[in-house]
C-alpha cells in the first residue's frame, strides 16, 4: 500500500482567482461561521479536519462512537460540539442529526469521514468473515448513505439560501486500484465513491454538491492496524491531509455560490 | 373514511382529490401532483423535521409514571431548548387511545419530572390540569441529547407499531421544530421536486414548528392549534413575491405553511423574510391574503385541519368532498392520501386590489 500511485478520486481544481477589491467576503472568509458536521472527529483524519475547521472560523460538530472519545476532544478544544453515536447502527442515524442540527441550527457542509478498515489485521478475501465486509459496507457506505438522507433537507434549505452545501466523502484510492488484503474496505469505498458521483449528478444542479477525496496514507490508528510496519515518518499528517481537503472544499463551495449568483434573479425591492 | 395504519413513506399508490376554483372535484394518483400545478406557481412546503416529542418518566412527587408530549414552544432558537408547553398523560402508552388514557396526578408548579436522562420542572399550569409550561434542566447540549436518546415521536393509536423517528421525518425534513410531522410533506419527494423543477414550477420552504395535532381531550382540543413560531427565508419571501407579479398561484404543501403564510401576511398582505409567532386560527371567517391552494391530509370534520378548509371553499364543496372521500375509499390521517384544495374563484371575486389577478381572468383549470 505505501508503494502505489496516489490516485486522487476529486478533479477539482484547487486554484481560484479573486478579483483584486472584489467585495465578496465569503470568498475571503469561506469558513467563517460554516455549519459543518464531521463523522469519527475523535481521532486521525477526522479530528485533524474538527482542528482545522475550527481555525478557519467554522462552527463544529463532530459524531464518534464512544463518550470518552468525545469527552477527550471536547475538553481539549473547547468551541466545538460533539455528538456520541456510531454511524454504522441504523437506529443511531436520526439521533445523531437531530444533535447536529440541534448543536449547529442547519448545515452548510457535511464530512463523511468515519471508516471501518475490514478484517485487522488485514485479511484477503479468502479469509475475510462476510460479517468483517458487512461491518465496512455498514460504516463506509450504509452510514453515510443514511445521515446524508437524514441531513438533505438542512443541506438543501442551505442551497437555497445560498449558502452553498458541501457533501465530502473520505474515500482511498483503494476505490480506484485493487489492492491484494484491502478488499472489504476497497469495495466499499468504491461503493462509496460511486454513490457520490451518483449524488452529484442528482443533486449537483440543485446546489448540494458531492466530492469524494482521496487524503493518501497518512500517519493514523487506522493506517497502522492496516499496515502495522509502515515507517511513519514516510507518511502524510493527518493535519496536511485536513488542509487539502478543507482547501478541496472551499473551492467546491465557491463554485456553487459562483453559479448561484450568476444565476439567482436580481433581488427585489 | 379509513386510518392509515403503517407509515409508508413512498406513498406508492396513494390517492389525490382535488378541488380547483369553480368547485370541481377530481381524481388523481398522488403521484401526478406536478401535473395539477402550473408553470409560473409556486409551491412552498415546510421544512420542519419532528422532534421526538413524546417522553416516557415520572412525576417525582405523586411517584406515578406519566407521559410527557412536548406541545410547543416559543420560538425556533436551537440553542433555547429549555422551555415547553408540554401535555401530561398518565398511565399507558399509544395502544390506549388518547381519548381513555388515565390521568395524570394532579400536577402543581415546582414538581419535578425525571424523563430518562432529562430532568424538568414544572413552571406553571396553563389553564387545564394536564397542559404545563414545563423548563428542563441542563445546557441545550445535554437536552439535546436527553431527547435524542430518550424522546420517542408522538404515536397514534391507529397505527399499531411504534413509529421510529425515521417514520415522522419528511423527505425535506431540517430544522428539528416540529411536534408531529408536518404531515402533507410525506407527498413530496425528490423525484417530483426535479419535476417540478422541470415544469418551471419553484419551489420553497418555510419552517414551521407544527404542534400536537389531537390531544384526547375537548377543551384542549378546541385550544388547537397552539401558537407555532414560524420562519420564512429571504429567498421564499422573495418567491411569493415574484410569484404574485405574475399572477401565478401560491400552493402550500400543509396547513401549517397556510398558517404561517396567512399569519406573515395578516397586516398588510404582504410577506416578508424572518420568524413570527403564529397565534391566527384559519377558519371560515378568515379572508385568505397569501395562500390560493392547499395541499393537506383528509381530516376529519370538527378538527382544527378541517375547519381551515372552510376559509377556501364553501360548505357546500367540502360535503361533496366528504362524499367522495368515503365513496373512493380515501385513508386519512398523518400517512394516507391527500386532497388539494383551491380558494374558490367566488370568493376571489370579493377581495378587490389582492395581488392583481383579477376575477374571471381567464385562467383555466388544469384539466
Amino acid at each position: 500500500m505505501t508503494t502505489r500511485d496516489r490516485t486522487t478520486n476529486t478533479a477539482l481544481s484547487l486554484e481560484r482567482t479573486v478579483a483584486p477589491g472584489a467585495a465578496y467576503d465569503p470568498a475571503l472568509h469561506p469558513f467563517q461561521n460554516r455549519r459543518i458536521a464531521i463523522t469519527g472527529g475523535s481521532s486521525g483524519l477526522g479530528l485533524a479536519l474538527v482542528r482545522e475547521l475550527l481555525h478557519r472560523g467554522a462552527r463544529v460538530a463532530f459524531v464518534a462512537r464512544k463518550p470518552d472519545g468525545v469527552k477527550r476532544v471536547l475538553d481539549e478544544l473547547g468551541c466545538v460540539f460533539g455528538v456520541v453515536g456510531d454511524v454504522s447502527k441504523k437506529e443511531d442515524i436520526h439521533p445523531i442529526a437531530l444533535q447536529l442540527l440541534g448543536a449547529l441550527g442547519g448545515l452548510d457542509i457535511l464530512i463523511n469521514n468515519a471508516s471501518d478498515l475490514g478484517p485487522t489485521p488485514l485479511q484477503p478475501l479468502a479469509d475475510t468473515e462476510c460479517e468483517d465486509l458487512e461491518r465496512a459496507l455498514a460504516t463506509n457506505v450504509l452510514g453515510p448513505f443514511r445521515l446524508t438522507k437524514a441531513l438533505l433537507g438542512s443541506l438543501a434549505a442551505s442551497a437555497r439560501e445560498g449558502r452553498g452545501a458541501v457533501v465530502l466523502n473520505v474515500s482511498s484510492d483503494a476505490a480506484i486500484n485493487p489492492y491484494a488484503r484491502w478488499g472489504a474496505y476497497a469495495a466499499s469505498k468504491a461503493a462509496l465513491h460511486h454513490l457520490t458521483r451518483v449524488w452529484e449528478q442528482e443533486l449537483g444542479a440543485s446546489g448540494i454538491h458531492f466530492i469524494s477525496l482521496d487524503p493518501g496514507d497518512m500517519d493514523t490508528a487506522l493506517h497502522a492496524a492496516a499496515v502495522p510496519d509502515a515507517d511513519p515518518s514516510t507518511l502524510k499528517r493527518p493535519a496536511t491531509a485536513a488542509r487539502e481537503i478543507a482547501d478541496a472544499v472551499d473551492a467546491t463551495l465557491f463554485r456553487a455560490l459562483q453559479v448561484v449568483e450568476a444565476t439567482s434573479p436580481p433581488e427585489r425591492r | 373514511m379509513i386510518a392509515a395504519d403503517s407509515p409508508d413513506r413512498r406513498g406508492i399508490g396513494a390517492k389525490l382529490l382535488s378541488i380547483d376554483r369553480h368547485g370541481t372535484i377530481r381524481h388523481w394518483m398522488r403521484s401526478a401532483l406536478a401535473e395539477l400545478v402550473s408553470a409560473g406557481d409556486l409551491v412552498i412546503a415546510n421544512d420542519a423535521a419532528t422532534l421526538p416529542a413524546s417522553l416516557f418518566g415520572n412525576h417525582v412527587r405523586g411517584q406515578r409514571p406519566i407521559e410527557v408530549r412536548l406541545a410547543s414552544r416559543p420560538s425556533l432558537d436551537v440553542t433555547e431548548v429549555s422551555d415547553f408547553v408540554a401535555l401530561v398523560f398518565g398511565e399507558g402508552d399509544f395502544r390506549t387511545r388518547t381519548e381513555d388514557r388515565g390521568q395524570p396526578p394532579a400536577l402543581a408548579p415546582g414538581d419535578r419530572l425525571v424523563l430518562g436522562p432529562l430532568q424538568a420542572t414544572i413552571v406553571r399550569l396553563l389553564n387545564h390540569p394536564r397542559l404545563v409550561f414545563l423548563r428542563f434542566d441542563g445546557s441545550a447540549r445535554e437536552i439535546w441529547e436527553g431527547l435524542a436518546r430518550h424522546g420517542r415521536p408522538v404515536q397514534y393509536s391507529h397505527v399499531p407499531l411504534p413509529l421510529a423517528l425515521w417514520d415522522t421525518w419528511t423527505p425535506i425534513a431540517g430544522p428539528p421544530v416540529a411536534f408531529e410531522p408536518p404531515s402533507a410533506g410525506f407527498a413530496l419527494s425528490w423525484d417530483m421536486l426535479a419535476s417540478l423543477a422541470a415544469r418551471g414550477i419553484q419551489f420553497a420552504t418555510i419552517t414551521h414548528a407544527a404542534g400536537l395535532s389531537s390531544t384526547g381531550d375537548l377543551t384542549l382540543d378546541a385550544r388547537l392549534p397552539f401558537d407555532e413560531p414560524y420562519r420564512i427565508p429571504m429567498p421564499t419571501a422573495q418567491a411569493i413575491l415574484q410569484t404574485r407579479a405574475q399572477y401565478g398561484r401560491i400552493i402550500a404543501i400543509g396547513t401549517t405553511v397556510v398558517r404561517a403564510l396567512e399569519h406573515a401576511a395578516s397586516v398588510d398582505g404582504s410577506i416578508a423574510a424572518g420568524e413570527g409567532l403564529a397565534t391566527n386560527k384559519i377558519s371560515r371567517s378568515t379572508r385568505l391574503r397569501a395562500v390560493d391552494a392547499v395541499l393537506t391530509g383528509t381530516h376529519e370534520r370538527g378538527t382544527s385541519h378541517y375547519e381551515l378548509l372552510r376559509a377556501f371553499v364553501p360548505s357546500e364543496s367540502l360535503v361533496r368532498m366528504d362524499l367522495e372521500l368515503d365513496t373512493h375509499d380515501y385513508q386519512t390521517h398523518e400517512y394516507g392520501d391527500s386532497i388539494l384544495v383551491e380558494r374558490a374563484a367566488r370568493s376571489f371575486a370579493m377581495r378587490p386590489g389582492r395581488h392583481n389577478r383579477p376575477a374571471g381572468d381567464g385562467r383555466q383549470p388544469e384539466r
